[in-house]
Formats: C-alpha cells, sequence, structure tokens
C-alpha cells in the first residue's frame, strides 16, 4: 500500500503545471491579474530580502562593507573570513554543538515518548484509555500557569546549567502526540487485525506497519519538534547561567542584540580584520541555515498534518 | 475473515463499560456492529482480561504521562506558593521550602490591585494583543485567499515554501533580522544617513514605536504560516458551488462573498476563539529579548512581569499569583469568546450540549 493512502485525502492537486480553467470561470482581467502579482511579490520580497542581504553582508569582505557603509545589498567583494574564524573552535562553534546536541537529543527523546504515547492512546475501548487522554490533554488548558513553580523545580531537581533543563521541561508537546494519534487511527484496521492473528505484539505493529504507513506525519512532527528546541531562547536564558553552556539563540542575542562581541573574535573585529558586521551576520545565518534547509522538504506534507490535527485536535 | 479467530477478547459495547468512547463515524461504526454479533460473555470482559490484553498499550503511554506529572502537574501544583510567603532559604528544596514558608491567605492578590506596574502590564498587553488581532489577524484570510486563487501550481508552491518559512525562525533571528533592517546600524538609518536625511533613525529602540514594531515582527514570522488551516479548509469547498453560482450570473467578487467566505466562517471563528483566548498570554521571547532596548515601560506584559518580579527579582509567591490571575482570566475569556461563536451560530472551540 502507497504512503498516500491511507492518509486522508484533502484535495491538494497532484499534477503539475497550469490547472485548467473551468469553462464557467471568467478570464481574468489584466488589472487583477496585476494587483495579485503585485501584491504576492511584494510578500515574498519581504521575506526574501532581509534574509538576502544578511546573506550577502555575512560573505563579503571588510572593503566592501565600509565602501557601503554597513549592510550590503550586491556582493561585490566575497570572504569567508567570518564564518572560518567562527567555525574555527570559538564560542560560536561551541554554542552550535550545544544546540545541535539538545536538538538531535531531544528530538529523539521526544520522538519516541511521543510515538509511543499517540499508539497506546490510539485504540478506543482500551484499557484505561480515556483517563489516560484526559490527563495529557488536560495539561493543555493550564499549559503557560507555571513559569515560576517550573523554574523552582527545575532549580530544586538540581537541573539548573545542565543540557537536560533544555530538553525535559520541552519534551512532550500534547498537541503533537494528538496528531500523530489522529494519523494512527486513520491507519487500515484490516491490516492491523490480520497481523494480530498472525500473533504480532503491538511493538512489532508499531514498528513494522504503523510506523512505515506514517512517514509523512512522522516528517512533519519532527520538524516541529527540532525547531522548537533549535529555535528555543527562554530555557538558556533561565535555566544556564555558565557563558560556557549558551546555546546558539542565546550567543546570537548577545551578539546581536546586545552588541557584545565573542570571546576570543574581539581582537580581530578591533582591528577591523573582520568586520562586526560580518560576524553578527554570519552567526545569524548559521543560527537559520538547518530551518531554511530542512523544512522546504518536509513541507509538502504541511496540509496534510495540519488539516487533521485542525479536524481531531 | 471470521472474527472469532482473533486471540485477544474483543473490546466491550458501551453497555458494558462506561469508559468506552463512542466510535468515530466511519471504520469504527462497522466494527462495533461486528462486535455486538460476537457473544460476549455475560456481563462483559472482566478487568483480568483487558489488562492482559492492554497493558502494553498502558505502558507506552507512561514515559509521556510520567514527563507531563513532573513538567506540568507538579508545576500546577507548585502555584500554591502564592497563597504563601515563599522563601527559597526556608528548606531544602522547592517542595521543603513550600512547606516550610509561611501562608499568607490572599495577600498576594490584593498585592496586585496597587500595584501600579502590574496594571501597566496588563494594559500593555491588552493592546499589543487588540493591535494584532486588528492588523494581523485578518492577513492570512486574505493571503490564503490570493494563494487559492492563482492557478499555475509551481507558483503556489514555491509561495508557500517562502511564506511558511520564517514561522520556523526563532524569535531572537525575527528580532535580529529586524534589527539589521530598521536598527541604529540598519540598512534604512544607513541609507538615511546617505541621503542626508535624518541622523538618529533607529525604531528598534523607540518606546513609542514599540506596539507597530512587534506588530510587524509578528506579521513577518507567523501571517504566511498562518494561511495553512485556510487553504485547507478553502481545498475542501465544492467547486460545484462555485459552478452553480457562476451560471446563476455571480461575478468573481459575489462568489467570493457567497461561497468562499461561508466555507471559511467555522474555521475563521475557531481561530478567533483560540485568538481571544491568548490575549493575556502574548509575550514570552519576543518581549523578553526587546525589554532593556526600549524599556519596561513600552514593552512589558504580563508573561515579562511574571520572570520580572519573580525569576529576577526573587518575589517568587507574588509572581506566580500574577501567573495564576493571568491563567483564570484566559479562561474565562475562551469561555466568553466561545460563548459569542455560539451565539453566531459557530461551533468554536467545543460544542454546545
Amino acid at each position: 500500500m502507497s504512503d498516500t493512502s491511507v492518509l486522508v485525502h484533502d484535495g491538494e492537486e497532484k499534477e503539475v503545471g497550469k490547472r485548467q480553467r473551468p469553462a464557467w470561470e471568467e478570464p481574468p482581467t489584466r488589472i487583477g491579474q496585476t494587483a495579485k502579482g503585485t501584491i504576492l511579490g511584494i510578500a515574498l520580497l519581504a521575506i526574501l530580502f532581509p534574509l538576502w542581504i544578511v546573506l550577502v553582508t555575512s560573505l563579503s569582505d571588510a572593503e566592501t562593507i565600509s565602501r557601503s557603509g554597513g549592510l550590503v545589498v550586491w556582493p561585490q567583494g566575497i570572504s569567508l573570513d567570518a564564518y572560518r574564524e567562527l567555525l574555527s573552535g570559538g564560542e560560536v562553534s561551541r554554542a552550535m554543538a550545544v544546540s545541535i546536541g539538545v536538538t538531535v537529543v531531544g528530538t529523539l527523546l521526544s520522538m519516541t515518548v511521543s510515538v509511543l504515547a499517540a499508539y497506546g492512546l490510539s485504540r478506543l475501548g482500551s484499557l484505561w484509555h480515556r483517563t489516560l487522554l484526559f490527563t495529557l490533554m488536560a495539561t493543555m488548558f493550564f499549559g503557560g500557569a507555571g513559569i515560576i513553580p517550573t523554574y523552582l523545580l527545575i532549580q530544586s531537581l538540581g537541573l539548573m546549567n545542565s543540557y537536560a533543563a533544555l530538553i525535559l521541561p520541552m519534551a512532550v508537546n500534547v498537541f503533537n502526540i494528538l496528531v500523530l494519534r489522529a494519523f494512527f487511527m486513520n491507519v487500515g484496521q484490516e491490516i492491523i487485525d490480520s497481523a494480530r492473528i498472525d500473533g504480532a505484539s503491538e511493538v512489532r505493529i508499531l514498528w513494522g506497519i504503523v510506523l512505515p504507513l506514517s512517514r509523512a506525519v512522522l516528517a512533519v512532527i519532527s520538524l516541529f519538534y527540532a525547531v522548537a528546541y533549535w529555535g528555543n531562547w527562554f530555557a538558556g536564558f533561565i535555566y544556564i547561567t555558565d557563558q560556557d553552556k549558551l546555546p546558539l539563540q542565546n550567543v546570537l542575542q548577545q551578539i546581536v542584540v546586545a552588541g557584545e562581541r565573542p570571546a576570543g573574535m574581539a581582537q580581530a573585529i578591533g582591528t577591523g580584520q573582520i568586520p562586526s558586521l560580518a560576524v553578527q551576520t554570519a552567526v545569524m545565518v548559521l543560527a537559520l541555515l538547518p530551518v531554511a534547509v530542512l523544512s522546504p522538504f518536509v513541507q509538502r506534507h504541511f496540509k496534510k498534518g495540519m488539516l487533521i490535527g485542525a479536524v481531531k485536535g | 475473515m471470521s472474527q472469532s479467530t482473533v486471540p485477544r477478547p474483543p473490546t466491550p459495547t458501551e453497555g458494558g463499560d462506561p469508559s468506552t468512547e463512542p466510535a468515530p463515524p466511519g471504520s469504527g461504526g462497522r466494527r462495533r456492529s461486528r462486535r455486538r454479533a460476537d457473544a460476549l460473555p455475560p456481563g462483559g470482559i472482566t478487568f483480568r482480561h483487558r489488562l492482559r490484553r492492554d497493558y502494553v498499550l498502558v505502558l507506552m503511554t507512561l514515559p509521556a504521562v510520567a514527563l507531563l506529572v513532573v513538567f506540568a502537574y507538579l508545576p500546577i501544583a507548585g502555584n500554591v506558593i502564592a497563597f504563601q510567603f515563599y522563601s527559597p532559604y526556608a528548606g531544602d528544596g522547592f517542595f521543603d521550602s513550600m512547606a516550610n514558608s509561611a501562608w499568607t491567605g490572599w495577600e498576594n492578590f490584593q498585592r496586585m490591585m496597587e500595584d501600579r506596574d502590574f496594571w501597566r502590564a496588563v494594559r500593555n498587553t491588552l493592546m499589543f494583543s487588540g493591535l494584532q488581532l486588528l492588523f494581523y489577524f485578518p492577513v492570512p484570510i486574505a493571503l490564503a485567499l490570493l494563494i487559492n486563487s492563482v492557478l499555475h501550481s509551481k507558483v503556489r508552491a514555491w509561495s508557500q515554501a517562502v511564506l511558511y518559512l520564517p514561522h520556523f525562525f526563532s524569535w531572537v533571528l525575527v528580532i535580529t533580522v529586524f534589527q539589521q533592517l530598521f536598527g541604529g546600524a540598519g540598512l534604512v538609518a544607513q541609507l538615511f544617513r546617505e541621503w542626508g536625511w535624518s541622523d538618529g533613525f533607529d525604531l528598534m529602540t523607540d518606546p513609542g514605536f514599540f506596539k507597530w514594531l512587534i506588530t510587524a515582527q509578528v506579521m513577518w514570522k507567523d501571517a504566511g504560516w498562518g494561511i495553512i488551516v485556510f487553504l485547507a479548509a478553502l481545498s475542501t469547498v465544492n467547486t460545484e458551488l462555485y459552478e452553480s453560482a457562476a451560471v446563476d450570473g455571480a461575478g468573481r467578487w459575489r462568489r467570493m462573498w457567497h461561497v468562499t467566505l461561508p466555507a471559511l466562517r467555522p474555521v475563521i471563528a475557531l481561530l478567533l476563539v483560540l485568538q481571544v483566548g491568548n490575549m493575556l498570554t502574548i509575550g514570552g521571547e519576543q518581549y523578553l529579548i526587546q525589554r532593556t532596548a526600549v524599556g519596561p515601560g513600552a514593552s512589558e506584559v504580563l508573561d515579562t512581569y511574571v520572570w520580572h518580579r519573580g525569576i529576577e527579582g526573587g518575589d517568587f509567591s507574588y509572581a506566580a499569583a500574577i501567573g495564576i490571575v493571568k491563567g483564570i482570566f484566559s479562561v474565562g475569556l475562551v469561555l466568553a469568546a466561545n460563548r459569542v461563536a455560539h451565539a453566531m451560530g459557530e461551533q468554536g472551540v467545543y460544542s454546545r450540549r
């Protein structure tokens, strides 16, 4: 059975290229087309242009940056010095390692816990099914009611300045579990029944049948978790006081928003060898690169995942 | 296949067990009727049977439940410090300190009444979320209608890929992008200096402009992502409705008004209820990161005030009390907004009894 056949079809068009205009639809007016194109163009430009100048500036050499008086709109003198310096083992390299580690470990943990819970709750009428589901869903209603108690709890668990404080409090997202559960419930009951007749265990059914049929939603939810870990700034801000353990987002904030110079690079920046603007924008590119590279691959599954989440969640 | 060959005992019917959920429409209904045809032992199956059949499923949910108990339920219980004068030095760890701290009753809540900084945070919160409701909320709807009317599927796919992207950026990144554009050393300031217009252009540190700045940031980050729900709803509209409307002489604007918008109404109502319910919860990172640049006068919202009084200032009990009040009013807002949605004939978040 193919991947898509068990997913709920939402009428997404499959053919590529121009859709045939139905006979009853009037042809577009020139003004209408122009207005549509202009608005869409402005929206896309508003997103892409800032990213473009950040990228170009991060790749520009000192002379180009000083000639343009700051940010560079058009690439002229290209230099990788800022990246070379940042990635050669200084503060930013270490912060990136922390962020990558937290994101990878956190996403693996979150996915394991969430997939197990979603499958465990996917059979209606199983033992304690409703009680357990309620236990999970109730937390959605008082989600933000606990910055202070959570902070005190982390403190008394001895998790201050530990990477666990960046992972465990946000390891379970109930909404993600509900989306996974909605998909698992859609996997054909007949296949599962026949596997059970053949004596397959629940673990075997989950691993061998349900998960391979749910690749799309697994990709989407993994991305959601990974982005949440990668982009989290607040946990690093309140739980990590040791500068050597800060994740990338916090270091990015220090360098760009607070205008600090990365440790060990103060001299290269101070002498004008590497412009501080190139350093700032290079750290920004490092922070956005993984997200910008990964999310387009997952994006074709977004609509399906969100639709079912919206209908059942 | 015959049901009797299934080695597991069938699930009990509704009559036998109150914990059974009504089956969803579709495949579930068929399964239920098959079950009824089965010869169940009198009185349904026993607890021991169900335990033996389902214990693996229960075990699977336990890691998630355990994490939620520690990092969601314990903090919720920890909110009782709002009724105390909690001191972290009163004992060994959170719960021991709690047990040894003095009870104060409602005093922390009464303090809020006279706390002018608290009321300033309330005012700011309501103003910022009001602005977002007014200026941000309609944008994804309009964008979704626009994207939906583009025929070329490649153009659609590429536009969506770009529009979704900023949603996955962190708040730090969004703020730094805005800083490179509109900050004192940003692109606009740079151009203004070059053209000799003004010297001190800096929107990032302007307290008066802050409310527009954060609205623009929210729009840049999430307006594109917001269209996804509306596109999903639009794709379920029956195209025959458009055709018959067109045959009856409705132009494109009247079709949008009489066919498309009614189809979006339930989704709009649902999102509106959620947005209103979240009115007090705006805040967090976006405000905390920019708090130093514009000062607490312009930027303090309830969430940052809780952080400021509690974690920064050490007045944990008072901060927890503010958190509780915020939570209660948020639930109240959802219920009220849902009431309005029901009155307008929409389903809202939960359905009417």
